[in-house]
This record gives structure tokens, C-alpha cells and sequence, in this order.
């Protein structure tokens, strides 16, 4: 892989990175034909960011090896975040020195290359070991969320700037009166004199779409969503919210001829009793029982896409999704079969993990666990 | 009993030193380039005042500050040297505060009365004075690097600007930082290898940034980026900096420094190269 990216485009990129920077510790690279693909997802796995250059975006972009641009070269790799970071640390000063940006992936010389030009001819090389991986794939579709915000990003900044950098997360609460409320959220067990409770509401006309089915809130993680912001800002671009019930993913989505960016975060799921939005969604899209219909799941799982023996698992196992909205209605007994099937993520405030929800809500509707699933789970665990 | 100091200060001639400074940031801005051990030697001759500071036995920072920048500097003996706490010496220097507040300047006296006395330090601003007694230790003996710029095998001098940021941004993990300096490509180039990979800075000769390129043949030379690293103070009050090497691989780094009036001082560092440097590694 070789690509150049040139003036203004660098800060974009750096940008990207230092969003990328607040979701994981790693960072996915992975040059597909249609762009460069930057993605991260955090060590819980409920929180998933993905980078979508297209090759537009570069003044050159060769995703295979040198010249030939077969697929099957193509090489998909991490690097430590910190080291990426590093390279793009200073913002300001890349807009200011940086002419020209040149990224190579070469698997043979087993480096990632990332070269700055910078004013008065001086040339930053930077050589970043990698390590070879499989592709970090969410699956996810917007178009199964039943709730759809859109607006731009200043708007979304001035809300959130309100809340305490302290703050995990912010709880986003819609009506179909077209009242938009984000307020802090705060642990049912945390002492009342130690409560601070921000509460901010916009109205339906400051956002530029405005699809609720119903009054619906969902608890995210504020960090994340605050990286995706700045970059947004940035870029002065739309930004999408796709969100369902609480407990399903919300999907946070940046578009352009040039970038394509996904956020997705787990949202908390909401103890029972109080989710009368849960059991009320509707399922328009009612998915076929197709086994290599995974894409329609609005779940991540990880895909190995490269290892064959697991897309023969992935196609024994039923689709994912079915069973999940079977189990929707009580997310409580969900929940407590999960701390029991993974014992490595302590789900401390119920956010799912993102890649293991739908394979887990799945054994317990199915009352008896297949042992290839959770070989499955650890292999992705381990590996992805 | 404040009084009977200055009783003290009406007799100079007991000193064998006695420098003044209107502006005391003059003096403490270029001796905290050099703060990176709380110990320095002070050498005072009619020149002005030397002030070293050292590491590891690897490294010596040199600070110039020469008479002229004093309004009054005066050195009854042919050299006076004491070693003194840096890091005290520069509390007591900036006891006013260290803000560069336009019409506000901390005025200095400085006084020595010699072997087995304290370093005496008179600091005045908007009417208040402030005594500082900073007791002087044995003065020891200092490295000599031999460096002699009949042995220099390669120059460069630089506008800071350009190094600065390659300073800052350094990869803490490497162990080294690696210096090659040639007559052909790369001509200046600085490299580390890190825990998550290498990175090299190139300097091509004809950059703007170049004041100046003399390189005879080329040299790659690696020195302890923990010993360099503090040079870094240095290079940010600077705005040249001259990079020497000698046939033995020694390294000099020169920082030319504008102080507040315009008047210039040097800081300087020497380092010696790593050893152990085996020819896979280049």
C-alpha cells in the first residue's frame, strides 16, 4: 500500500487520528479498494470507531503492492495508537510545516512507513513496526435504528461542552414532540449529595433531521462521542445519530465524497422495569433466517475474515440477530448470562460488549451454549 | 539583622567578586538552560562568568555569560571559581517571580568574598530587596573534552527553529539518539529506534533552515538521548544553534542566545558518542 496525501488533507488525517486516539489503543490499518481504512475499537470492545478515506482523498493511492493493486497483496495491519499519535502529536505545527504526507505499507521491509515533508525541505520518516491481523470488522446497518438525528457538529459541541470532563457518560433522550435532552448520566449507586446532574434540551427544529418513532433514551460513553465531535467540528459535516432501544448500539456517522466515519457505542442497557421503550421497538426490518445474513445484524462481531474454518463456524451458527430480539424483553436475565459466559469483561454499568452481544443473547436463547461459539469469542479476543 | 549586611555591601573591596544586573532574568534565564544537575561549578574571570553544569561524566553544559552583559562586573583575582546548589541559586534569582511583565525587572548584586564564603546575592524590585546567602561548596574538577576545532570533521549551524521541534517531538523510548552528518545524502540526519519503530529527521544542505554546511566526511554517531535531552532548554531560548563533531565522534552543540536587551550569550554542551555501536545497527 502507498498513498500521498497533500496539503489540508494531512491535518484531516491527523485529526482522524487523534479522534481514533480516544476509542482504542490500537490502530487498524487496512488499505481496501475503495480507501484507506483507519479503525479502532477500545479493550472493552463497546466502543468501535472506523476511517473511511477514499482514494479521492489522496493525490495518490495504490491499496495493493507497488503497482500492481491486486487484492490479494493487500496487507491489513496494527500499530500502537501511541506511536501513530506521535507522528501526527502537534496539530498546529502539521498545518503549519507539513507539505506532504506519504503512508507505505510494505510487508516485506515489515514496516509501516509514514513520511512527513516538511517546510525548508526537512523529511520526517517515521518506521512503525506493525503486526499482521485480521480485519477489525464491524457489522452494523444504520438503516435497521429506528431513530435518526442529524445535525451540525457546532451543534452537538455547544451541547456537550456543558458536562464535566469527569463525566463517563450522557444519557440522549428524544420524544416525538421533537424534544431532544441530553443530560449526565449518574450511577444509581452514587451518593445523592454527591450528585451533579447537567441537563440540556434542544429542540427539534436546531437538527437538520429529525426521525423518532418514540420516546426513546439511550446512555453512551462521553469520551468517544467528544473525539468523533472535535473531528466533526472540523470538518463541518452533518453528523448522524442512529439510535434504537437502550441497550442496542448507537451508530454516530460522518459523510462525504471523501471520508466516510463510524462511531459506533455500546449504550447501556436499561434495568428492568424502567424499559418500556425496549420492549415497544418495532422491527420493520424483520431479518430473513439467512446463516451468511450477518450484515443486516445491527450487532458487531468480529469477522475473521481471513481464516477459513471460521466462516465455516460463522455459517453453522445461526444469524445473530433473530435470537436477540427474542430476548429483548428481558435484558436483565441477559445480562447476568453474560458475566457468567465472560468472565475476562466485568460488565461493571451493563454496556454489552459490542462484538460478543449478539453470540452470547444467542447461546442463552438457545438454552444450551455450542462450544465452537465461545472458542470463537476467544479467538477474536485474543487476536482482533 | 538586615542592617549589618548592608554595612557589608558598602566595602567592595573585600569581594573577590562583584557583578550587577538590572535585569536578573538575563542571568537566571540562560543558567536554567543549563539546570539539569542541581550542582554547578562557577568560574568568574575578567571575561565574564562561566557556569557548568554536568552528567554522567558523558556531558558538560557550558553557560556564557560575559562581563559586558553585567552593568558592573569586577574580579579582584585572576580567577575565581566556588561550585554552588543550582537549583537554589536559581530559586533565589527568580524570588521575585519569573514573569516577564513589561517596566517590571528585578535588579541583582551579586557578591563573593572568596574561599570559604557564601555566594551573597542582593535582589531589588519596586523598592523591596531580598538577601540570599547561598553557601559555596569545594569546587571540583571539571571534565576536559579536548575539543578543539582543528579537529572538527563536520559543522553545521542551524536556525533553532528547525530543531526545536524535532527536540520536543524526540522518541523518549530510544535509547540513543543517532547523528549522521556527511558531505552527500542524507547531509544532517537525526535518528532514533524506539519501542514502536525508528524514526529519521533529514536536513537536506540547501535548506533555508541551513545557515551553514561544512561537512568534510561522513560520520555516524550515536549519544545517549537521556544525556541530550536536556539540551533542549537550551535550543528553546536560542536562535542558532552550531552542531560540531570531531574526529573522535565527540559532539558539540553550541546555542547562540538573544537575551531581553538584544545582547547575545552561548550555551554550550558537549557529549561523548555511545561505544558500543555495531555495524548492523546503521
Amino acid at each position: 500500500m502507498r498513498c500521498i496525501i497533500t496539503g489540508g488533507n494531512v491535518k484531516v488525517l491527523g485529526k482522524a487520528i487523534h479522534s481514533l486516539s480516544r476509542v482504542g489503543d490500537e490502530l487498524y490499518v487496512e488499505p481496501l479498494q475503495d480507501g484507506l481504512s483507519l479503525r479502532a475499537v477500545n479493550t472493552s470492545r463497546s466502543a468501535y470507531a472506523c476511517f473511511l478515506f477514499a482514494p479521492l482523498f489522496f493525490q495518490q493511492y495504490q491499496p495493493g503492492g507497488q503497482g500492481s493493486g491486486s487484492v490479494a497483496e493487500t496487507v491489513r495491519c496494527k500499530v500502537l495508537m501511541k506511536s501513530f499519535l506521535a507522528v501526527f502529536r502537534s496539530l498546529p505545527s502539521l498545518e503549519k510545516t507539513v507539505e506532504k504526507c506519504l503512508i507505505s505499507l510494505s510487508p516485506r521491509a515489515s514496516r509501516l512507513r509514514v513520511q512527513l515533508h516538511c517546510k525548508y525541505g526537512v523529511t520526517k520518516t517515521h518506521d512503525l513496526s506493525f503486526q499482521e491481523c485480521e480485519s477489525l470488522q464491524a457489522v452494523f446497518d444504520t438503516e435497521q435504528c429506528a431513530h435518526t438525528l442529524r445535525a451540525l457538529p457546532r451543534l452537538l459541541v455547544d451541547a456537550v461542552v456543558h458536562f464535566p470532563l469527569t463525566l463517563a457518560e450522557v444519557t440522549l433522550e428524544v420524544s416525538q414532540g421533537g424534544r431532544v435532552n441530553f443530560r449526565s448520566y449518574v450511577e444509581e449507586e452514587t451518593e445523592p449529595s454527591r450528585m451533579m446532574v447537567t441537563e440540556l434540551c434542544l429542540s427539534e427544529d436546531e437538527f437538520q433531521a429529525f426521525h423518532v418513532q418514540q420516546e426513546t433514551r439511550v446512555t453512551f460513553c462521553l469520551k468517544e462521542f467528544r473525539g468523533l465531535l472535535s473531528f466533526a467540528e472540523s470538518t463541518s459535516l452533518p453528523l448522524s445519530i442512529h439510535f434504537d432501544a437502550p441497550g442496542r448500539p448507537a451508530v454516530f456517522a460522518l459523510e462525504d465524497s471523501l471520508l466516510q466515519v463510524h462511531l459506533v457505542l455500546a449504550t447501556l442497557s436499561e434495568p428492568d422495569g424502567s424499559s418500556q421503550a425496549t420492549n415497544g421497538t418495532p422491527c420493520p426490518f424483520a431479518p430473513a433466517y439467512d446463516f451468511t445474513g450477518d450484515d443486516i445484524d445491527s450487532y458487531m462481531i468480529a469477522m475473521e475474515t481471513t481464516t477459513c474454518n471460521d466462516t465455516g463456524r460463522t455459517k453453522q451458527l445461526p444469524s445473530p440477530t433473530f435470537p436477540l430480539r427474542c430476548t429483548s424483553p428481558n435484558p436483565g436475565q441477559t445480562d447476568s448470562d453474560q458475566e457468567g459466559a465472560v468472565p475476562g469483561t466485568p460488565p461493571q454499568k451493563k454496556f454489552r460488549s459490542l462484538f460478543f452481544g449478539s453470540l452470547l443473547s444467542q447461546s442463552q436463547s438457545l438454552s444450551h451454549a455450542e462450544p465452537s461459539q465461545e472458542v470463537l469469542a476467544e479467538d477474536s479476543e485474543g487476536e482482533a | 539583622m538586615p542592617l549589618s549586611t548592608q554595612t557589608e555591601v558598602g566595602d567592595d573591596d573585600q569581594y573577590v567578586l562583584v557583578a550587577s544586573l538590572d535585569n536578573v532574568r538575563n542571568l537566571s534565564n540562560i543558567l536554567k538552560a543549563i539546570h539539569f544537575k542541581d550542582h554547578a561549578s562557577c568560574f568568574a574571570t575578567t571575561n565574564g562568568l562561566k557556569v557548568t553544569v554536568e552528567n554522567a561524566k558523558c556531558l558538560q553544559a557550558n553557560a556564557f555569560i560575559q562581563a559586558g552583559i553585567f552593568q558592573e562586573f569586577v574580579v579582584q583575582e585572576e580567577s575565581v571559581m566556588f561550585r554552588i546548589n543550582l537549583a537554589v541559586l536559581l530559586d533565589c534569582l527568580t524570588v521575585f517571580g519569573t514573569s516577564s511583565l513589561p517596566g517590571t525587572s528585578t535588579a541583582l548584586r551579586m557578591c563573593y568574598h572568596g574561599y570559604g564564603y557564601p555566594l551573597m546575592l542582593f535582589l531589588e524590585e519596586g523598592g523591596v530587596v531580598t538577601v540570599c546567602k547561598i553557601n559555596t561548596q569545594e569546587p571540583e574538577e571539571m571534565l576536559d573534552f579536548d575539543f578543539c576545532s582543528t579537529n572538527v570533521v563536520n559543522k553545521i549551524i542551524l536556525q533553532s527553529e528547525g530543531l526545536r521541534e524535532a527536540f520536543a517531538e524526540l522518541d523518549m523510548t530510544s535509547e540513543v539518539l543517532q547523528i549522521t552528518m556527511s558531505p552527500d545524502k542524507p547531509y544532517f540526519r537525526l535518528s532514533t529506534f524506539g519501542n514502536a519503530g525508528s524514526a529519521h529527521l533529514d536536513y537536506p544542505k540547501d535548506s533555508d533552515l541551513m545557515e551553514a554546511f561544512h561537512c568534510n566526511q561522513t560520520q555516524t554517531n550515536r549519544y545517549k538521548i537521556s544525556l541530550l535531552k536536556p539540551s533542549t532548554k537550551a535550543l528553546a531560548l536560542s536562535c542558532k544553534v552550531s552542531i560540531r563533531t570531531d574526529n573522535r565522534g565527540f559532539l558539540s552543540l553550541q546555542y547562540m542566545i538573544r537575551n531581553e536587551d538584544g545582547q547575545i550569550c552561548f550555551v554550550e554542551y558537549y557529549c561523548c558518542p555511545d561505544e558500543d555501536i555495531t555495524e548492523s545497527e546503521l
